[in-house]
């Protein structure tokens, strides 16, 4: 494969574009999942709930109002192809230089503190947290992916000792969902690390849910426990914001890693209803 | 079920006479505040310092809006997590506070004491910031600009849609949505 030159600034650009659209424009599939879910609640509060969100992403859209006041973490995931030649400024500084512009230009909240103790808010919404990926090919693909924190403490991490039954796994899961209750804003779009190291298995669960929205689990194995795992979660009545109902979580995904004899970690991302995120392959 | 239109600040009669899961429009004033701005609130009363507004009656909105565009009377505005605020929330309702708006569960204590003062905690609709937003008629920076997103700010309100989460008889919400279960 041809090698091929890609200058920084066509990557702010890039930047620039997706957290408009993170920020502003909720994936249409997440809106037709609430309208679905509408048609099986009983519930008016919960219906009511739906229809909230959906009008929410209206307005968004319509307006330019972000979706949520808290615009989130920024988290970006570079695929970059090992034929890739990057031209210009240095591509992490040139990113946070685009995360800054854009919040600032777009009216979005500055929700980053510099030091975890100190917490001064640092007015940019920077840093942003990359990860790279290097990647056969020659081209770059670009995924901001925001991330409020409200649903963010609700994160977990268990470590299970190997021998654990996928029934204490899917307890656990259970469990954490039911004690977070309305505090992530469900429904849910649940992301799953399971396997790697601690580290692999919590970042696994936050490129879980970055899967296409219409597809199922690759592999048959996990595509089954997904849909078993979100009936189950659907029967706990957490329901809409955690007011009851039947839609507490609108998607499971999991990200399965090779792992160590010993370990079996088990990571959850609950992902808030706003699941806000855009892609782009440069 | 029908809404029930309740305009602020909130007596102790109108306390008493909300329920779980009443539907509530509430119109007049409220304020925001959120985690750094309890912790100066409490600090300040108990220095003895005069604080930024009345709290009585007063209800305080647990949110940090984004940056007002122009044109518009406010940015995107739903509620922060609650719990975070369960520290300082006794403080909030010994200086007059009688009602609160955020989202997610609260503690048992906080719980116990919205009986024992008299108040009400609202949720309203976690990540519908767009949809809250229109819900604001103004919006005025009235204490701690150098908190950015986590300053006070005092918001004239019409019709905003909250659900009666915790009263002052025990009632919970998210509790009875979990008796629910199959």
């Amino acid at each position: 494969m041809k090698q091929r030159t890609i200058h920084t600034d066509v990557i702010r650009e890039a930047i620039d574009r997706l957290l408009y659209r993170a920020n502003f424009v909720l994936p249409p599939e997440v809106r037709e999942i609430f309208s679905g879910m509408k048609e099986n609640e009983p519930g008016e509060i919960a219906r009511m709930t739906l229809s909230v969100l959906e009008e929410n992403a209206l307005i968004a859209k319509e307006e330019s109002l972000p979706l949520c006041q808290d615009c989130g973490a920024v988290i970006i995931f570079l695929e970059l192809g090992q034929q890739v030649c990057l031209e210009g400024g240095n591509i992490n500084d040139e990113i946070q230089c685009a995360v800054g512009d854009a919040y600032k230009k777009y009216y979005l909240r500055k929700s980053i503190v510099g030091d975890p103790l100190q917490r001064e808010n640092t007015g940019t919404n920077t840093p942003c947290f990359i990860h790279t990926d290097i990647v056969p090919g020659n081209s770059l693909a670009i995924t901001a992916y925001l991330k409020g924190g409200g649903s963010e403490n609700m994160s977990r991490l268990q470590m299970f000792r190997p021998t654990a039954s996928i029934e204490e796994i899917s307890d656990f899961i259970e469990h954490s969902v039911i004690e977070a209750g309305p505090n992530p804003c469900p429904p849910l779009f649940l992301g799953i690390g399971i396997g790697g190291t601690a580290d692999t298995a919590m970042l696994n669960s936050k490129k879980a849910v970055l899967r296409d929205l219409s597809s199922g689990n690759p592999d048959p194995y996990y595509d089954e426990l997904e849909k078993s795992l979100c009936h189950r979660l659907n029967r706990t009545m957490v329901g809409p914001l955690g007011m009851g109902g039947r839609s507490t979580v609108a998607k499971v995904f999991i990200k399965p890693a090779p792992t160590h004899i010993a370990i079996l970690p088990v990571a959850l991302n609950m992902n808030c209803h706003s699941l806000r995120y855009a892609r782009e392959v440069l | 079920m029908s809404w029930k239109h309740i305009q602020t600040p909130i007596t102790e009669d109108i306390a008493a006479s909300l329920r779980v899961p009443d539907m509530v429009l509430l119109s007049g004033t409220i304020y925001t505040a959120r985690d750094r701005a309890h912790k100066r609130i409490i600090e300040m009363a108990a220095g003895g310092e005069p604080l930024p507004v009345n709290p009585v009656g007063q209800v305080i909105y647990y949110a940090g809006p984004s940056p007002t565009p122009p044109g518009k009377p406010v940015g995107a505005v739903g509620p922060t997590t609650s719990y975070r605020m369960d520290p300082f929330t006794e403080g909030m309702l010994s200086l007059g506070f009688r009602a609160f708006i955020g989202k997610g569960k609260r503690s048992d204590e906080v719980k116990k004491l919205l009986a024992s003062y008299g108040a009400v905690y609202f949720s309203t609709f976690g990540g519908a910031a767009a949809y809250l937003s229109k819900r604001v008629v103004s919006s005025s920076l009235i204490a701690f600009e150098e908190f950015g997103p986590e300053a006070i700010y005092r918001f004239e309100i019409k019709d905003f849609p909250v659900i009666v989460t915790n009263d002052m008889y025990g009632g919970d919400l998210y509790e009875s949505a979990l008796q629910q279960r199959p």
